[in-house]
C-alpha cells in the first residue's frame, strides 16, 4: 500500500510537471470535434446524428495519442529496470500509473464532453449519458491502450504498431459508447447499454495491469 | 571467509545474443562478505550478465541460484541507467525508488551523504550526469541490503566520489552484504574477479 501511495503521487508529480503531456490530448479532442461542424455541414439535424460517433472516435484517439510514450520515459531513464527488480510486485506501481495516467488525461476529457456535446446539436437531455459513457468507457481505453504500449516500449518508433495492436481491442468499447450515447438520443432504454459498458470496464481495470506487468516483463528480455 | 552463506551460485551459465555466444561457462559461487568485480572488453556481456542475475533478462542457459526465494527484497540493483526522472527533484526520486525498493532510512542524510546537500529540491534536469548518478548510489547509504548489484556504478563519479564510494562499498562487505559490480576500476584488495573474454568466462580470485 505505501508503494502504490507513492507511486500514485510520483506519477501525479511527473505528469503535473510535463503539462503537454495532459494538454496535447484535451486539445487533440476539443480541435478534432470543433473541426466536423466546419466541414461536414453545421445543420443541426444532420451533425446530432454523426454526434455520437464523432464524439467517441475523437475520444479514442486523443487517449491512444498519450498512451505511445506511457512507458517510454520510465525505459530510458532506468525507472522501469527498478519496477521489474522491485520486491514489490510489478502490477502494484503499475495500476498506480494507470490511475494516475486516466485522472489527468482521461477525466479532462469526460469534464469538457458536455460542452462539445452541446457543440454538436445533442439536446441537453442526453449530457448526462454523454459524459457517464466516457466516464465508463475511457478507463478502460487507457488500460488496454497500456497493454500496447507495454509490449512496444523495447522499440523506437512503436506509434504505428501500438495501433494495430490497440484498436481492434477498442472496438467493442467504441460500439458501446457511442450506442448507448445514440440510443438515449433515440429515447431508448440506456441502463442495458451503459451495464455493458461497465462490465467492459471492470473487465479491463482487473485484468489489465496484470497484462500491462506481463508486457513490461516481456519488453525487458523475459 | 569461505565459512559465511552461499548467496549466489551460477552454473554453467550461457547466454547467447543475435546468434552470437555472448559468454558460456559461467559458473561462480559467491558468498556473503564478497565483493564480486566482472571485468570484459565492451560488449563482452557485463550487463547482460548482470540483467540475468537480477531477473530482468530470461534467455539464458544454466543456473542461477539465489540462496532464498525471497531474494528481492535483499536485492538491490542500480542500472545501466540511474533510474532518475528530470521531472522530479533528487529527493522525490530517492523516495520513490526506496518505497519501490521496500527500503527505510532518511533520504536526507543518504543524499548529504553522496554531496547532494542543497541539491534535494533542484530538478534533476539541472543536475550533472554524475550527480544524476549520484541520486540513484544514496540508496547505498540507506538501509544496507543483503545483496548489491551495480552496474558501471563509477560512472561519470569524480575522484573524491570513487575513494567515499570504495570505503561504502567496502563497509558493506564487512557487514556482510554480497557486492557484485561491474566496472574497470579495482575497489581494493579482497576483490574477487569474473573476466568475460571472447565468450570465456574466467575466475580470478
Amino acid at each position: 500500500m505505501t508503494a502504490f501511495r507513492a507511486a500514485l503521487s510520483r506519477e501525479l508529480l511527473v505528469l503535473w510537471r510535463s503539462p503537454a503531456e495532459i494538454i496535447n490530448p484535451l486539445f487533440f479532442f476539443v480541435m478534432v470535434i470543433s473541426l466536423f461542424p466546419l466541414a461536414i455541414s453545421p445543420k443541426p439535424e444532420l451533425l446530432a446524428l454523426i454526434a455520437p460517433g464523432v464524439l467517441w472516435v475523437a475520444a479514442l484517439l486523443a487517449v491512444m495519442l498519450s498512451l505511445d510514450g506511457l512507458f517510454r520515459r520510465d525505459q530510458e531513464s532506468g525507472v522501469l529496470e527498478q519496477l521489474l527488480t522491485s520486491p514489490v510486485m510489478t502490477v502494484v506501481p503499475v495500476t498506480a500509473k494507470l490511475l494516475a495516467h486516466w485522472l489527468l488525461t482521461g477525466l479532462p476529457l469526460v469534464l469538457v464532453s458536455p460542452v462539445l456535446a452541446h457543440m454538436l446539436q445533442l439536446p441537453d437531455r442526453v449530457l448526462g449519458v454523454v459524459m457517464l459513457s466516457l466516464l465508463l468507457g475511457t478507463p478502460a481505453l487507457t488500460v488496454i491502450g497500456a497493454i500496447g504500449s507495454a509490449l512496444t516500449v523495447g522499440l523506437n518508433r512503436g506509434g504505428i504498431l501500438l495501433a494495430v495492436l490497440v484498436l481492434p481491442l477498442y472496438i467493442p468499447v467504441l460500439i458501446f459508447g457511442a450506442g448507448v450515447i445514440r440510443t438515449a438520443v433515440e429515447g431508448g432504454p440506456v441502463p442495458g447499454v451503459l451495464a455493458i459498458l461497465g462490465a467492459l470496464l471492470a473487465l479491463t481495470a482487473s485484468l489489465g495491469p496484470l497484462a500491462v506487468a506481463a508486457g513490461l516483463k516481456i519488453s525487458s528480455g523475459n | 571467509m569461505s565459512d559465511t552463506p552461499i548467496r549466489l551460485t551460477l552454473e554453467q551459465l550461457q547466454c547467447e545474443r543475435d546468434d552470437r555466444v555472448l559468454f558460456r561457462d559461467v559458473s561462480l559461487t559467491a558468498r556473503a562478505g564478497e565483493i564480486w568485480q566482472i571485468t570484459g572488453a565492451n560488449g563482452a556481456g557485463k550487463t547482460t550478465l548482470l540483467r540475468i542475475l537480477v531477473g530482468l533478462h530470461g534467455f539464458y542457459e544454466g543456473q542461477r541460484d539465489w540462496w532464498d526465494d525471497n531474494w528481492r527484497s535483499e536485492l538491490l540493483y542500480l542500472g545501466h541507467q540511474p533510474g532518475v526522472r528530470e521531472e522530479l527533484t533528487p529527493l522525490e526520486n530517492l523516495k520513490f525508488t526506496c518505497a519501490l525498493g521496500a527500503q527505510s532510512g532518511d533520504p536526507m542524510a543518504a543524499l548529504a551523504a553522496v554531496g547532494l546537500r542543497g541539491f534535494e529540491d533542484v530538478p534533476a534536469a539541472h543536475l550533472s550526469a554524475g550527480q544524476k548518478r549520484r541520486v540513484a548510489l544514496a540508496r547505498l547509504w540507506l538501509e544496507r541490503k543483503g545483496v548489491w548489484v551495480l552496474d558501471e556504478p563509477y560512472t561519470a563519479i569524480d575522484q573524491d566520489g570513487v575513494a567515499q564510494l570504495d570505503e561504502q562499498i567496502q563497509k558493506a562487505a564487512d557487514a556482510g552484504s554480497l557486492v557484485l559490480y561491474t566496472s574497470h576500476h579495482q575497489v581494493g584488495d579482497g576483490v574477487k574477479r569474473l573476466h568475460l573474454a571472447k565468450g570465456r568466462a574466467e575466475v580470478l580470485a
